[in-house]
């Protein structure tokens, strides 16, 4: 029923300041989103957003034979940002990476703020804006674009996932990125190609809907200049991390990754102390603090209860 | 296809049932939260979070074993944490040879990549359980209450809610190439991988439209029944008393495990 790609992280295999970092991204883009999306569009945006999410959601089991039993597959964060706009199609691809955890626990719910970004954040950030850079171009170069933007932004997905992964001490580098990354390049191309046919289709169809005006030529240049960065990025970083993991894993060290992504879960609070302060007698005041803190939160809670008509 | 056809929700009469399902949210995130937080090989801990699984799913009357049956779905996942075993210096336990390298498995690899599977096994089922107990509108409600954009809950209403129309729409689709996809024994049916990929395009295409206009018409009918922005529910969703207590006493069960964890 669902695209068996690996892109879901379950909860667990992402550590604490790993999760943690990612959500605050993703709440302070999400954020941004719903007050764009509250200022340009109509109420009638929410339920439409709310039925393009079911398309998106459906549109993923949509699939087409390949070769030796494997098929190619929609995921659909590019098709969202360039039908809808870039902010729409965040909140779209949010909601639909949010269902999929919370009814069917595909993907963690600690661990969401980090598939949201790979999955919603980052796609729609290179769909939409390498589809805005060649605005006034032919239909031949629109869609070329999109073709290449969809399957970067598998690509990005996977190489974030990878990222994450490695930082929160569960996989290794070395191993990590040539495997998700090759896969990836593979599903891309299903994702490409379905994504291009599709925009194609509506192209014919409603070219009204892509035209000058839609909902998806009102994007902000910021947008090209975003995307293109988060392509960069993705196209500079893939080669680096395969060719030598070692380099990035340097790099990380430095600038003190590492010890922030593997020292995290075990070390909040070891024998009463908080390890970024070290032992000493402040941080095991912390400890004790963090402690009370509990305790006076359960007790806060009990005296509600006491207070609340039963 | 039957409008519940992708509800996780089991009708039952339980104490967990009848809890604010802001409870149940709140309590199933500072348990995964927990878990995460807990150290590697914590296993006093881990059994203590196990227990309080088993609790839950008895109190839910669900049957101990409920969300154990469904709680693999995570586990193609382990393979991505394989690594740790090789990669994290320790006692070595065990060489293997495979393909052109040796492997050794090493005490604190192994460690540590149990202890992953354990944090990952107990959250799964957990989320499991959530939408068992409560009923996705109510949940949806429950994320409201705790400051989700209301933009955000009412795109996720809707997805749920439109769901099963829309897959019922793909599977037309789907029944619809399959029926034109006649193939004679012998001879090549269909043309090659990127005709393939355009037909399916088309189809992504063609679902899209339908979904936009249908959009158009539910919208249309919701403005005709008054709909000025937000989506009522009947259930009053008010805290009681025995709201507050189950939290106090979840809360301090979960810190109880952090201590043992810490042992």
């Amino acid at each position: 029923m669902h695209a068996p790609v690996p892109l879901h992280i379950p909860d667990g295999f992402l550590n604490l300041v790993v999760s943690v970092v990612c959500w605050v991204i993703t709440i302070i883009t999400l954020g941004l989103a719903v007050s764009k999306t509250n200022k340009s569009l109509g109420e009638k945006q929410i339920p439409l957003m709310g039925v393009m999410a079911a398309f998106i959601f459906a549109a993923q089991m949509i699939n087409f034979p390949v070769a030796g039993g494997t098929s190619g597959h929609l995921l659909g964060g590019v098709l969202a940002s360039v039908v809808l706009g870039p902010w729409a199609g965040m909140l779209v691809m949010t909601a639909v990476i949010a269902l999929q955890a919370l009814l069917f626990q595909d993907g963690g719910l600690l661990v969401m703020g980090a598939n949201i970004l790979n999955m919603g954040l980052v796609t729609a950030a290179i769909g939409y804006g390498l589809y805005r850079s060649v605005s006034g171009s032919s239909k031949v170069v629109k869609l070329g674009v999109i073709g290449v933007a969809a399957w970067l932004s598998v690509m990005a997905g996977a190489l974030f996932t990878s990222l994450q992964l490695w930082l929160s001490g569960t996989s290794q580098l070395q191993v990590v990125i040539p495997a998700m990354m090759g896969v990836h390049a593979l599903i891309g191309i299903g994702e490409a190609l379905i994504t291009v046919f599709a925009i194609a289709f509506i192209m014919q169809t409603r070219p009204d809907l892509l035209g000058e005006g839609s909902e998806s030529a009102k994007g902000g240049k910021g947008w090209i200049l975003t995307g293109g960065l988060v392509a960069l990025l993705v196209v500079l970083i893939s080669p680096l991390a395969s060719g030598d993991p070692d380099g990035l894993e340097r790099v990380a060290i430095d600038m003190g990754f590492i010890d922030a992504g593997l020292d995290a879960p075990y070390a909040i609070i070891p024998d009463y102390t908080l390890p970024f302060l070290g032992e000493t007698a402040i941080s095991t005041i912390l400890a004790g603090v963090v402690g009370i803190v509990v305790v006076g939160l359960v007790a806060v809670l009990i005296g509600r209860g006491m207070k609340a008509k039963s | 296809m039957h409008f519940d056809a992708f509800d996780r929700y089991h009708d039952k009469e339980s104490f967990i049932h009848r809890l604010d399902p802001r409870v149940k949210t709140v309590v199933t995130i500072v348990f995964i939260l927990s878990n995460a937080l807990l150290p590697d090989g914590a296993w006093l801990a881990f059994g203590a979070a196990w227990l309080f699984l088993l609790a839950a799913n008895w109190l839910s009357q669900l049957g101990l074993g409920y969300t154990l049956k469904r709680s693999l779905i995570a586990l193609p996942f382990a393979l991505i944490a394989i690594t740790v075993l090789f990669s994290i210096p320790g006692k070595p336990l065990t060489t293997f040879p495979f393909l052109f390298w040796d492997f050794t498995i090493t005490d604190a690899g192994l460690l540590r990549f149990v202890s992953i599977l354990i944090r990952s096994w107990l959250s799964v089922q957990i989320a499991i359980l959530l939408v068992a107990v409560t009923r996705f509108p109510d949940l949806i409600h429950a994320l409201e209450h705790l400051r989700v954009p209301l933009a955000l809950t009412t795109i996720i209403a809707f997805l749920y809610r439109y769901l099963f129309v829309l897959t019922d729409e793909v599977f037309r689709l789907l029944r619809a190439r399959e029926s034109r996809s006649a193939a004679v024994t012998g001879l090549r049916s269909g043309r090659g991988v990127m005709w393939r990929a355009k037909v399916a395009g088309n189809m992504a295409g063609q679902l899209f439209l339908r979904s936009y206009e249908r959009s158009d018409r539910i919208y249309n009918a919701m403005i005709a029944r008054g709909y000025a922005g937000y989506l009522y529910t009947l259930n009053p969703h008010e805290m009681k008393s025995q709201d507050y207590f189950a939290t106090a006493f979840a809360v301090t069960v979960i810190f109880i495990m952090q201590v043992l964890g810490r042992f």
